[in-house]
């Protein structure tokens, strides 16, 4: 599904990601973890096709087609999404608006208005979300709670084939945090990959991840299954830098 | 002769002939340029009284003694002798929808304007589907006592309403552009609505079939009676191609006690066009009065709708949305002056800047002594597209009373990269995402149009970042 490959990712002449390898496979969720400044959002802002920061070394691919040339719009078509941590203010735009706009743009054949509504009733319902919702100006004076639901609505509608997350679930509380994580679960199965991208440990109790990655300094230095979540959960950050940081390893 | 005649060959209508060679079409003045001997022929034309030749030539006087204002946009390559000042056109014009140039054609297709609307706009159809609607509509209004007609007809079946209020909002000598208006008018709207009477159904100016539609100097006048209301809209947004490059209208709106006017424009002219406009509507005693007010178009547009609230608890609404793409400058704004107590306004006003084009708003709040408890409220928002783009604020603000309430507020945003990116992230393209990106900032002003013109509105916008206009 995806296959990142010697990675380096630079914003104004400094390098963020220094040389990352990655496998997504087919049905699979991952999840990056690692402490503020590591690299994570630059990573899921690159794999987006975000165009402020400059990739100088390797490759990504996604179902087999290299994306370094597509643009945002065309790498959404082709099946990425992207939760995003700080979705921006769209005033005068109103949520149903962009999701029929964002739907039919993806899809090969334009959804009818009626079926389109009984769409986004129906995703809005598993969000348990107001329909005069759907009414608001996209993300103008939403709650920090309200901008991840939307966001994850827009993953449902979308239906992607890999969806990145990223820190989707900071700010966020147990209920809405809950709400979130049944949203991704609701796309869960052989088809769908995402990359879960975190701080903390707690959003893996309800996405189970197949696989964790630990990144820091702009590298994954260790990888494991859900029980490296629970180590780190344990022990810290601190543990994996003395384990795995810059200063020992390099 | 039969007065008939005469008054068909005056239709002075850009959107019938401006798309055609004017040598081929169009009977104008002996010569271009102005004088009292060409006003004076002007109004010969047209039978009018004598109080009107009186008042056209002292407007005359007015317009050659007032320099040119030179604190708006660049007037500098303003010719007025290159000008010709009145244009009628010939009769039997014979021209066929074949006639009509293919980028006129093209631009109905993508405003998506019906056939036989088209042919009426490029002048071709002279019937249209809408005139036996328009029929029944006016046995309507005539029933209850409006009038709704040509100013020429105006003048000439109600003299005694026009006399009483033709040129008192907006004197002659009010300003340059006013003066030169009112020594050369022809065309626009007379609207009277009687007491207590309500028009539902917006009046729209192209429902006026075979009469005098838009000009280059079209004068126009509403009247609301008391505890009336009227919405009225003018023109069209199809491009207003011209071989003039001057539009110099006035707009005088009454509004009496506990009346309503809602006055909606989207004017698009070509880019050779200098939009010189005055607008003035007067509120009496709790009446409302708002302008909705869109530029698209024109090299120069000059434009700043006002409202006078002369009458306690009066209110004045002003809404304005602006386009300046490359090499255009749209100074626009809007006027209040509260001159009652519990005088109520607001002003917003929209201005989208791309490539050299430049936006101003202008804008003057004037609070008068003794006008207590007034409110008012002015937000101007600037999106510029790119980086050369520019936009200036101009709010001028004169309070002589201390209890009131004003506020102000200006923005200007950019579409953000981030912005963008998000949209994209989407499966919108970049242009798809920078048209909902403008189409969300002009919401608040669209929302407000009837939902036909607020969808030509975006298109238009969206046809112009195209750059498929004009």
């Amino acid at each position: 599904m995806l296959n990142i490959e010697g990675l380096r990712i630079e914003i104004d002449g400094q390098e963020i990601v220094k040389g990352l390898d990655m496998e997504v496979g087919t049905g699979e969720i991952h999840a990056i973890m690692g402490p503020n400044g590591s690299g994570k959002s630059t990573l899921s802002n690159v794999l987006m096709g975000h165009p402020r920061y400059d990739v100088t070394a390797g490759s990504i691919t996604f179902r087999g087609e290299d994306v370094f040339e597509l643009e945002a719009d065309e790498r959404a078509k082709l099946g990425m999404f992207l939760a995003f941590q700080y979705p921006s203010e769209v005033p005068g735009v109103s949520v149903a608006n962009f999701l029929r706009t964002a739907v039919n743009s993806v899809r090969e054949k334009e959804l009818s208005p009626m079926e389109m509504y009984k769409l986004i009733q129906e995703k809005m319902k598993i969000m348990q979300m107001d329909p005069k919702f759907a009414e608001r100006y996209l993300n103008e004076g939403f709650s920090g709670g309200e901008k991840k639901r939307n966001e994850i609505l827009q993953m449902l509608m979308l239906e992607p084939k890999l969806a990145i997350m990223d820190e989707t679930d900071s700010g966020l509380d147990i209920d809405a945090l809950q709400v979130v994580a049944k949203g991704v679960n609701e796309l869960r199965g052989p088809e769908f990959s995402a990359i879960v991208i975190t701080h903390y440990q707690r959003i893996l109790r309800y996405i189970e991840p197949d696989r964790v990655h630990v990144m820091l300094d702009g590298r994954l230095v260790t990888s494991g299954g859900k029980e490296l979540a629970d180590a780190l959960e344990e022990k810290g950050y601190d543990w994996v830098r003395q384990e795995f940081g810059a200063g020992t390893h390099s | 002769m039969p007065e008939d005649k005469t008054i068909q060959e005056l239709g002075l209508d850009e959107y019938k002939f401006g798309f055609h060679d004017p040598e081929d079409y169009f009977f104008k003045t002996p010569r271009k340029g102005i004088d009292p001997e060409i006003v004076a022929m002007i109004s010969k034309h047209k039978d009018e009284p004598e109080w009107m030749l009186e008042f056209r030539l002292k407007a005359l006087e007015s317009f050659f003694e007032k320099p040119t204002p030179t604190w708006g946009g660049d007037l500098s390559e303003m010719d007025f002798d290159e000008i010709y000042y009145y244009i009628r056109p010939m009769e039997n014009q014979g021209r066929t929808w074949d006639d009509v140039p293919e980028d006129i054609k093209n631009t109905f297709e993508k405003l998506g304007i019906p056939q036989a609307e088209r042919e009426s706009l490029a002048g071709v159809g002279a019937q249209y589907e809408s005139e036996v609607v328009y029929h029944s509509l006016k046995e309507e209004w005539e029933k209850s006592g409006v009038i709704f007609t040509d100013m020429d007809s105006g003048l000439r079946e109600h003299e005694d309403v026009v006399r009483e209020y033709f040129g008192k909002t907006i004197p002659p000598d009010d300003n340059k552009f006013a003066a030169l208006n009112s020594a050369v008018w022809s065309g626009g709207s007379f609207v009277y609505v009687p007491p207590g009477v309500h028009i539902d159904i917006p009046l729209q100016a192209y429902f006026r079939i075979n009469a005098e539609n838009m000009g280059q100097f079209e004068r126009t006048l509403i009247i609301a009676d008391e505890g009336s209301s009227v919405h009225y809209i003018e023109g069209c947004t199809a491009p207003t191609y011209t071989s003039n490059s001057l539009h110099s209208a006035v707009v005088e709106l009454i509004a009496k006690p506990n009346a309503r006017i809602r006055y909606s424009t989207i004017q698009n002219w070509s880019l050779n066009t200098y939009n010189l406009v005055t607008k003035r509507g007067v509120a009496h005693e709790n009446a409302t009065i708002e302008w909705v007010d869109g530029n698209l178009g024109s090299k120069l547009t000059m434009k700043y709708p006002a409202v006078y609230l002369v009458g306690e608890g009066a209110r004045g609404e002003i809404l304005s949305v602006a386009y300046a793409g490359d090499g255009q400058h749209q100074d626009a704004g809007g006027k209040v002056v509260h001159a009652a107590p519990n005088t109520s306004s607001l002003i917003t006003s929209k201005s989208i800047s791309k490539g050299t084009g430049r936006s101003t708003y202008r804008g003057l709040l004037k609070v008068h002594e003794g006008a207590v408890g007034s409110k008012s409220r002015v937000e101007c928002d600037a999106l510029l597209l790119d980086e050369q783009a520019r936009t200036d604020t101009y709010p001028y603000i004169e309070i002589e009373e201390k209890k009131v309430n004003t506020e102000h507020e200006a923005t200007v945003s950019k579409v953000g990269e981030d912005q963008l990116f998000y949209l994209m992230s989407r499966g919108l393209s970049e242009e798809a995402a920078i048209a909902m990106v403008v189409n969300g900032f002009i919401e608040p002003i669209a929302k407000e149009l009837p939902l036909e013109y607020a969808i030509e509105l975006n298109r238009l916008i969206q046809m112009e970042m195209e750059g498929s206009v004009g």
